[in-house]
């Protein structure tokens, strides 16, 4: 990106019209000018708030670029937007600690990736070892993580660590389409593909001790995070309403610079619609990584006995979410778009389990497969509506990364440094390959001279299956 | 006669043919062609699409993401296509086989996108691109 057509306002934000970019100059220029046309039209849409920002891991998406972020006021004509939470709605980490070691785990590495391999449904084409009924999933369309609770996947501690305690309100699943609730069925406890992952990682460096002993960690411990979404259920409300909203749009008057930003006024009856559905397929989302966290913990237990596996913390990164915040002296509530990008609440925010008020909230950057993860603490002053980056970002598009890299071979060096991947796609361990994605050092480094959010712990993968 | 174009964290495809239908078919092609490796597929299983839709790029995109929900409700891996269109009325269908545990997986689409969406005649032949998020 060229840096003249921004104005630097801090050596880590940068601003063009109502837009501001965090990060320092060297990940703004690596950036493709996409980004900045992209949240340009963010800036555009009828009752935004402040500015549209993008995340220090921002690169190009659809609609909104990827780390965008937004927030409307329906009292403003504020709008809702398909495009600004994407097809993969709440996508996000769920974070587990385990009382393992780095040592105990050694011992055991070889067996915990094959367990794991064998036990989590991974990749295209693989379904879930549950199925439910169609009564079953308009419960948990409502109940979201709570579902998977009362069914045996997990414990009611897990849900004090995840955002809203795993259900998040305004869910209406009358908005919510029967091939949407038809693709969910046999799709309950599944990873997914692409970039989503399990993976277990040590906590090789600690920045900030007072949070990283909030969060119950240490150096030498061990981790597991679990990357996934609402699978099919959210990808096919995401698809329904991208073509519904972008014909209200037009319907509307709405001026759009980009179809993909498909939106409607919040108080519309397409706009109720769909964030009717999107709330459902949030607590899809969340239901699942319960589900999942419960079978890597069966896993983990089947491997390492007696080992003591807790919920640290479940945070989403696509998402569009109600929340209370001041702006210009006065306090509002206001629809935050997260297209890429993790809430970062800071000390003392209401919403936070009380282990975690006083530190902050856990933000994690999940990294590639190759180099490693970021755990933060949220900031009390974050200028950007409470939030902060969520990944590496992409550097490289995946038809490059397939052209030069080769999967087996990623494979066989990641394992010669000590990292165990399991796949069963050799094109998807091509396409993430490490260095396709951006450096997660000057990522998490950047977040943290934006004041988005603190470093706490560095994380290096130790197993790691993809979908 | 398909092939893709660059996107930072997404894959765009693009489908040509001497007819829209044949386009659409094409672009068909290339999609699943990123799930599954569709020389190594058989087709014994058959789903049908359709759907009204007078916008050509709209169709274009419910084509595509009608095909995506089917396969993966079914859990279908797919490798042919046919459509027709009479009016605004498109009627499909795609044969592949059901995937099993020793297949090699590509990566899953999640759907095909408005963005770069286009549906045009270029020169004598029609050409359908999208991005696919992935």
């Amino acid at each position: 990106m060229d840096l003249s057509r921004l104005a630097e306002l801090t050596p880590h934000s940068w601003k063009s019209g109502r837009s501001i970019l965090y990060g320092s100059s060297s990940l703004i220029e690596a950036m493709d000018e996409k980004v900045l046309e992209q949240i340009s039209n963010v800036s555009r849409l009828p009752g935004l708030v402040g500015a549209a920002m993008t995340m220090p891991d921002a690169h190009w998406g659809y609609g909104f670029p990827i780390g965008g972020v937004a927030a409307f006021d329906a009292e403003q004509g504020g709008i809702v937007s398909a495009g600004g939470v994407g097809f993969d709605i709440s996508c996000g980490i769920r974070c587990l600690r385990t009382s393992l070691k780095k040592e105990d785990l050694e011992k055991g590495k070889a067996r915990i990736a094959e367990v794991l391999f064998r036990k989590i449904p991974a990749g295209v084409g693989e379904g879930g070892r549950i199925r439910v009924s169609s009564e079953e999933l308009e419960t948990i369309m409502i109940s979201g993580a709570k579902w998977a609770v009362d069914s045996g996947y997990g414990n009611a501690a897990d849900l004090e660590y995840v955002e809203e305690r795993g259900r998040v309100c305004g869910a209406n699943p009358a908005f919510v389409s029967d091939l949407a609730k038809k693709r969910q069925f046999g799709e309950m406890g599944t990873l997914g593909s692409g970039n989503h992952y399990l993976e277990i990682q040590v906590v090789d460096r600690i920045s900030d001790p007072a949070a990283a002993k909030a969060f119950g960690i240490e150096k030498d411990g061990i981790l597991v995070s679990i990357h996934c979404g609402s699978r099919g259920f959210g990808h096919q409300i995401g698809t329904d309403y991208l073509v519904l909203l972008a014909r209200a749009a037009k319907r509307l008057g709405l001026s759009l610079p980009d179809r993909e930003l498909a939106c409607a006024p919040i108080r519309s009856p397409e706009g109720e619609q769909y964030l009717g559905a999107m709330n459902c397929a949030i607590n899809v989302a969340l239901a699942n990584r319960q589900i999942l966290s419960h079978l890597a913990k069966e896993c983990l237990d089947a491997v390492f006995p007696g080992i003591l596996v807790e919920t640290l913390f479940d945070v989403s990164h696509n998402t569009c979410k109600l929340e209370k915040h001041v702006h210009e002296g006065r306090e509002k509530m206001l629809h935050v778009h997260r297209k890429g990008a993790t809430r970062a609440f800071g000390p003392n925010h209401p919403d936070l389990p009380q282990r975690y008020r006083e530190c902050g909230q856990p933000v994690i950057i999940g990294g590639s497969m190759g180099t490693g993860s970021w755990i933060l603490a949220g900031n009390e002053d974050n200028p950007a509506f409470c939030s902060a980056s969520h990944g590496a970002g992409r550097a490289m598009s995946r038809s490059r990364a397939l052209r030069q890299y080769e999967g087996r071979k990623i494979v066989e060096d990641l394992a010669q440094r000590g990292i165990l991947i399991r796949t069963r796609s050799m094109r998807g361990a091509a396409e993430e390959a490490p260095d396709a994605y951006k450096d997660v050092e000057l990522v998490a480094e950047d977040t943290e001279r934006a004041n988005l959010a603190r470093r706490v712990a560095h994380l290096s993968p130790s197993v790691c299956i993809k979908g | 006669m398909h092939d893709y174009f660059e996107h930072d964290a997404d894959i765009g495809i693009i489908g040509r043919g001497n007819t829209v239908e044949e386009a659409f078919v094409s672009a068909a092609r290339a999609l699943f062609s990123l799930e599954s490796d569709p020389e190594q597929l058989g087709q014994d299983v058959a789903i049908g699409v359709e759907f009204s839709e007078e916008d050509l790029e709209y169709a274009f995109i419910t084509w595509l993401n009608l095909l995506i929900a089917k396969a993966h409700s079914e859990r279908i891996a797919l490798r042919e296509f046919s459509l027709s269109r009479e009016g605004s009325r498109w009627k499909g269908i795609a044969w592949g086989e059901r995937w099993k545990e020793e297949m090699e997986r590509g990566i899953e689409v999640k759907g095909a996108t408005l963005t770069l969406l286009s549906v045009k005649k270029s020169g004598n032949l029609w050409e359908a691109r999208s991005i696919v998020d992935v």
